[in-house]
């Protein structure tokens, strides 16, 4: 490669070089500018001289293929990149403000401010795994925000796309990345399994929490083994205040067996969102770690475990996706509700990941003021609570498998829209009425979701009767409980 | 400039008309035979007409095995493969069979090279089966990036500067950017006898100015092309085997 030219006021493929931001361990950034190109962006450049680890060469080849493919709020924008013919680099979009880095001087956060700030990141991890890529190297310093307050996942040297050759393959012989928040089956050589992401945010989630890593700080290959059979002292015993539906978030992000963490990110952000809804094990009361015997039985026993049928990402996600359902437990909706029940169950029947989230809309006068009891003084919300349990006690799902929600709502085709876009739903069942009087006065809640969702939507009708008229047919033009 | 790179064509009219017309359709404007454009299928004369006229217009084909052994009959192969070699045999012209005896065993372009097998020894028709095998062809040429066929099941290969291996088996219409800093090696997969499960008719395209490589999987009229099979009298396995892409 030729000698760099990079020094400020120097023009590569049309970037003029500004200062040098940071120059770190495997790369340099230097603030770049454009003409055409109307925000801050920077250029990363590899270090790759002599007596360079070759590891850094293969990280940014990594990150040449990865960032060009990546689109949305939750990745920076790549602009163009440069090979080591000439001048290895990438352009990127440069996020304004400092990684979460930044934070660890100030920890324990409280834990709702760490609850919501990692909802915002587990968002943004169940977006980037929707991308086909497994980040493999979450931490503080991989995180920063954006304005709007949206997650930005940063550095990909060592991240894997499924529908892209994985140059790190072979590359390494021992495991490669960041030790204390590494999964124990990437100690396996595991590079596959979207759920290495979700145990490495559970050591964020620790960390940010109790102050301290659950896992320390070693770095030796023994003390990074250590974690395939020994459990990390539960958050209680550090802390007697630590909230149990917290505990049961953190120890299921940090199993063991990934078979038994979150299947998917965006159903840890659901928890986190909805922490009143988190079913508590006995993962919540743990007070003490796991004892001897069973830490001796994982690491003795370790040979009889049959290793893990090949993970993917897209099948993973795929199988564990959020289904809403929006249930009317007015009178009269008998009929529908069954029809809602036997399509639900048709599609949870093959998802054994999903879970289900039952919706229903409490409809708010536009002018009146409304209140929360109804005329005999019972109150409306916890009524429809449980109207949704009973409706969805025939499923026998385990319960965290199942929420229930009572929106109230001025306009409730918007509000079913937004509560899908906030906990990222991938699927929605709704039941469109049949009784055009009401649908003429009200407009259809089902013609408006299905419209404007962003994900799959089912319409669902009660079995026709032969007597009814085609005056009653739906607007949709979608067969009555087929799957749209 | 957009190359579409076809390999192990034999003979099937209806896969490699479907190709090129989904070549087409991308904007390729430079296309190349990896060779074996006949054996097993049931048109052979078109299929050698067609390369024929590519090479006419600026494209470029090199030789492969089953090419080969039309005109040489020390050429080693299963019973089904000899059964269909003799038969092509009759069916081409003098022409026909002069194009594919005087076809080169490689040909290098700028920094690609296309070779049938492999680059180790291209006229010992080796199979690419492992990193190994693809060290092996990358060690022997100074080309960076290296299109063959062969093996009838499309991979991707490449070797960092540290000769480290990585092995990929790729996805349909996903572009692959093949960085320079490393040496590559794309198996191309099958026109008209795909073998990895997909009966679905596979070649490349790769723009030599982006240096993005797409393999690209197009369905075609498998039947046709199998009753074509059966109604010359060829091995009925042949025709079967279409169906299952295998």
């Amino acid at each position: 490669m030729p000698r760099s030219q990079l020094k400020p006021g120097a023009v590569i493929d049309g970037f003029t070089i500004g200062e040098c931001l940071h120059s770190g361990g495997m790369a340099t950034l230097w603030s770049v500018t454009r003409p055409d190109i109307d925000r801050p962006v920077l250029m990363k450049v590899p270090r790759v001289s002599e007596g360079e680890d070759p590891a850094a060469i293969v990280s940014f080849e990594m990150e040449q293929m990865i960032l060009p493919k990546l689109s949305g709020p939750h990745v920076p924008a790549c602009f163009a990149t440069g090979d080591f013919a000439t001048q290895a680099y990438v352009v990127i979009e440069r996020i304004p403000g400092e990684t979460l880095y930044t934070r660890l001087p100030e920890l324990p956060l409280p834990y709702d401010e760490t609850r919501v700030l990692v909802a915002k990141i587990a968002t943004a991890l169940a977006d980037l795994h929707r991308q086909h890529v497994i980040h493999h190297d979450i931490k503080p310093s991989s995180i920063m925000f954006r304005a709007s307050g949206e997650a930005v996942l940063i550095d990909y040297g060592l991240s894997c796309h499924k529908h892209l050759p994985d140059l790190l393959q072979e590359e390494f012989r021992l495991p490669y990345g960041t030790a204390p928040y590494m999964a124990p089956e990437r100690m396996m050589g595991t590079r596959s399994d979207p759920r290495s992401d979700i145990f490495s945010l559970g050591v964020l989630l620790y960390f940010f929490t109790t102050g301290v890593r659950p896992f320390g700080e070693t770095e030796t290959l023994h003390g990074m083994r250590r974690r395939l059979w020994r459990d990390p002292y539960p958050p209680r015993q550090l802390k007697p205040d630590y909230p149990p539906w917290l505990q049961e978030i953190v120890l299921r992000c940090l199993e063991i067996e990934p078979v038994w963490r979150y299947p998917t990110a965006s159903q840890l952000a659901f928890d986190l969102t909805h922490p009143d809804q988190v079913r508590l094990t006995a993962r919540s009361e743990k007070v003490k770690r796991d004892p001897i015997t069973t830490v001796w039985r994982r690491r003795f026993n370790r040979g009889l475990v049959q290793p893990e049928t090949k993970s993917d990402v897209a099948v993973q996600l795929a199988a564990s996706p959020i289904v809403a359902v929006a249930i009317d437990t007015s009178e009269g909706g008998e009929e529908l509700n069954g029809a809602l029940r036997v399509t639900a169950q048709r599609i949870l029947a093959t998802l054994p990941g999903a879970r289900l989230a039952c919706v229903n809309v409490l409809k708010l006068g536009r002018l009146t003021i409304d209140r929360t009891l109804d005329e005999e003084g019972n109150n409306k919300h916890i009524d429809r609570m449980v109207a949704l349990k009973h409706w969805a006690t025939p499923f026998k799902l385990d319960a965290s498998r199942l929420t229930v929600h009572v929106l109230e709502a001025v306009d409730p085709a918007a509000t079913i829209l937004e509560f899908a876009e906030v906990n990222q739903v991938d699927h929605i069942i709704i039941g469109a009425r049949r009784d055009s009087v009401l649908r003429s006065l009200l407009g259809s809640v089902s013609a408006k979701v299905a419209a404007e969702a962003s994900c799959t939507v089912t319409v669902v009708r009660p079995p026709r009767l032969a007597s009814r008229e085609i005056e009653d047919e739906d607007d949709l033009g979608v067969q009555q409980g087929s799957p749209t | 400039m957009l190359l579409a790179i076809f390999s192990d064509i034999h003979a099937n009219r209806q896969a490699f008309a479907a190709c090129l017309e989904a070549a087409r359709a991308r904007g390729a404007e430079r296309l190349i035979c990896l060779g074996d454009i006949v054996g097993y299928g049931a048109d052979p004369e078109w299929s050698v007409d067609t390369v024929m006229a590519m090479v006419a217009n600026g494209g470029l084909a090199v030789r492969g095995n089953h090419d080969n052994a039309v005109s040489t009959a020390s050429e080693s192969m299963n019973a089904e493969a000899q059964a269909a070699i003799e038969w092509t045999r009759g069916r081409l012209s003098a022409e026909q069979r002069r194009f594919l005896a005087e076809l080169p065993m490689n040909v290098n372009d700028d920094d690609r090279l296309f070779v049938h097998a492999e680059a180790s020894s291209p006229p010992r028709w080796r199979y690419v089966q492992t990193a190994v095998d693809a060290a092996r062809s990358m060690i022997a040429t100074d080309a960076q990036v290296t299109f063959c066929g062969h093996i009838h099941r499309p991979a991707l290969y490449s070797m960092s500067t540290t000769a480290k291996m990585t092995s990929f088996t790729p996805t349909a219409n996903m572009p692959i950017q093949l960085l320079r800093g490393r040496q590559w090696l794309a198996v191309v997969g099958s026109v008209g006898q795909p073998r990895d499960g997909d009966p679905a008719a596979s070649f490349v395209t790769f723009d030599t100015r982006t240096r993005e490589l797409t393999y690209c999987r197009v369905p075609y009229d498998v039947e046709t092309a199998a009753r074509r099979i059966r109604d010359n009298g060829l091995p009925p396995w042949l025709a079967q085997r279409l169906s299952m892409g295998r």
